[in-house]
């Protein structure tokens, strides 16, 4: 016992940037959580995968004005990723190219870019921070910023959530009837875009999208209904940021990865388990009920 | 008579230049119950469609003699193009007919839930409220669909291929339902394949392969010789087609 609280509860205890950056890792688990779940069901997972790479020449030139400034790369990744998604989002609705055609294009040149600005004016060490992050380093002023996105980021989802969720499952009847749906849909984007700004600080442009996309396709396998997901999705980042710094602490391993992996674990726990057409239920199914 | 409910003015509606329909000139009248019938790719959705609003015309119009056509117009797409496997509720998948009341932010009240649960009912789905979408048959997914143009209330109703892949039961608890709607003098508008169908159940019929064959009382438009015609329309795709003469410069 006395062991268990030691490996569990003792590093919270003892340090604060352990502490800091489990708040971050809720916090971010509440922001993107849902929105990984509606990227999902909107056949949008590579989607978040490619902003959160289009983040990066902003970070850079973020990086470049103001330095190690949270607020300098932050609005420098916002205004980035939503310039792509914004370029990738007309793209699609105006020509034949497909929605992650025009997103692979887009991010693409703007990941190039990106690599291109940090690899000429800084270090090849700015660039694995850009890249990696450090959860560990969250300051407080970095938990307000990633505890206000996801604060603003549900508040609004919620606004927004019914039309959304209409336009994602039948989207010819919303229109019929008059909703406007593509202006949900770029709410929704600019959404995500914040949401992986906030991951970005504590976990890198890389990792950032991995609390959002992980636990979303994870909950798939234990919910039916978007809400419901939403939830479990948000139980998972929990338990994965949780798990990830334990590990991280204990045994000596880069923190932003080590809490990725642990949400791989509960995604491929959940394939194999899962409630809902998870592998063994469907090769071991309970048995049938009478009616 | 009354104003007709939906005129079509010289409809032509085109992907990519070619049109998919030709010069549609007729009108539906308030309270008439109409088939559309036709060969596959005769345009039979696209003028639904063009009549919803969904698609743009490259010529003419469509009038409609409700000022609010979002409200007074319900619309039963093809069934494949909803994606059945999404993770949401029946009763929730109905009450989105409801959108012009509730919209984006209003709340699902007692009496709105009461005109679900009846709507359910009145379809033959009791006490499926809570039903994942995606454990429904197709036949019942149809009904719910329909349960859905319950809600909406709207006095003129569309529906593409509503029987296609459904069982016999629910096409003919689905029909009772088509008549109910007649009764009610609201203006229904089905395409349908099964002529057999279209004869015993619907008293006007529209004839179209991408152009108008015959529009009128189906005892009269469902002639051997309009038949006929009809097959020998289904034209094919031609890719170097010349300007139309009648289109407008």
């Amino acid at each position: 016992m006395a062991s268990l609280h030691l490996t569990i509860v003792a590093p919270f205890q003892d340090y604060g940037f352990m502490r800091r950056a489990l708040v971050a890792c809720f916090a971010l688990s509440i922001g993107s959580g849902p929105i990984g779940v509606l990227l999902l069901l909107r056949r949008m997972s590579l989607v978040g995968d490619a902003l959160s790479h289009a983040v990066l020449p902003g970070a850079a030139v973020g990086f470049l004005v103001a330095g190690l400034s949270l607020w300098g790369m932050t609005t420098g990744g916002f205004v980035a990723g939503l310039i792509v998604a914004m370029l990738a989002g007309a793209v699609s609705r105006n020509t034949a190219l497909r929605e992650d055609a025009s997103f692979a294009g887009f991010y693409l040149a703007s990941l190039a870019l990106g690599v291109l600005l940090v690899s000429t004016h800084g270090s090849n060490i700015d660039l694995l921070h850009i890249l990696f992050g450090t959860i560990l380093a969250v300051d407080n002023t970095a938990l307000y910023l990633v505890g206000g996105i996801a604060s603003v980021s549900t508040l609004v989802l919620l606004a927004i959530y019914r039309p959304l969720v209409l336009e994602c499952f039948d989207p010819g009847f919303l229109r019929a009837v008059g909703g406007r749906g593509s202006i949900y849909h770029l709410i929704f984007l600019v959404l995500v875009v914040l949401n992986l700004v906030a991951g970005f600080q504590a976990l890198g442009t890389l990792m950032a999208v991995g609390l959002m996309m992980l636990p979303a396709a994870a909950s798939r396998f234990w919910a039916n209904e978007v809400w419901t997901m939403a939830l479990v999705a948000i139980a998972v980042g929990f338990l994965s940021g949780f798990l990830g710094l334990v590990a991280s602490y204990r045994f000596g391993l880069p923190s932003g990865p080590a809490i990725v992996l642990a949400a791989s674990l509960f995604y491929v726990a959940s394939i194999l388990v899962g409630r809902r057409n998870g592998l063994l239920r469907q090769h071991w199914p309970a048995r049938h009920l009478a009616a | 008579m009354a104003a007709p409910a939906i005129m079509l003015e010289n409809l032509t509606v085109a992907y990519d230049r070619h049109p998919a329909l030709r010069h549609i000139c007729g009108c539906f009248e308030p309270g008439s119950l109409t088939a559309i019938v036709g060969p596959n790719g005769a345009g039979k959705s696209t003028l639904l469609k063009a009549v919803v609003g969904l698609l743009d015309p490259a010529e003419g119009c469509v009038r409609c003699a409700s000022a609010d056509r979002r409200r007074d117009l319900a619309y039963l797409p093809q069934q494949a193009e909803i994606d059945r496997s999404f993770p949401i509720s029946v009763m929730d998948t109905v009450a989105a007919g409801a959108w012009r009341d509730i919209g984006v932010l209003g709340g699902i009240a007692s009496g709105m839930r009461r005109r679900i649960v009846d709507a359910l009912s009145a379809v033959g789905l009791d006490g499926f409220e809570r039903r994942s979408v995606g454990s429904l048959s197709a036949g019942q997914f149809q009904r719910v669909l329909f349960a859905r143009m319950l809600l909406q209330s709207a006095p003129i109703i569309l529906l593409d291929e509503p029987f296609t892949a459904i069982d016999a039961r629910t096409t003919a608890d689905l029909l009772a339902l088509v008549q109910r709607w007649h009764g009610e003098a609201r203006t229904v508008v089905a395409v349908l394949h099964d002529i057999e169908q279209v004869r015993q159940y619907f008293p006007q019929t529209l004839l179209l392969a991408r152009k108008l064959i015959a529009w009128g009382l189906t005892g009269e438009v469902l002639t051997s010789a309009n038949l006929r015609v009809m097959r020998r329309m289904s034209e094919s795709w031609d890719e170097d087609a010349e300007l139309c003469a009648r289109a407008a410069v």
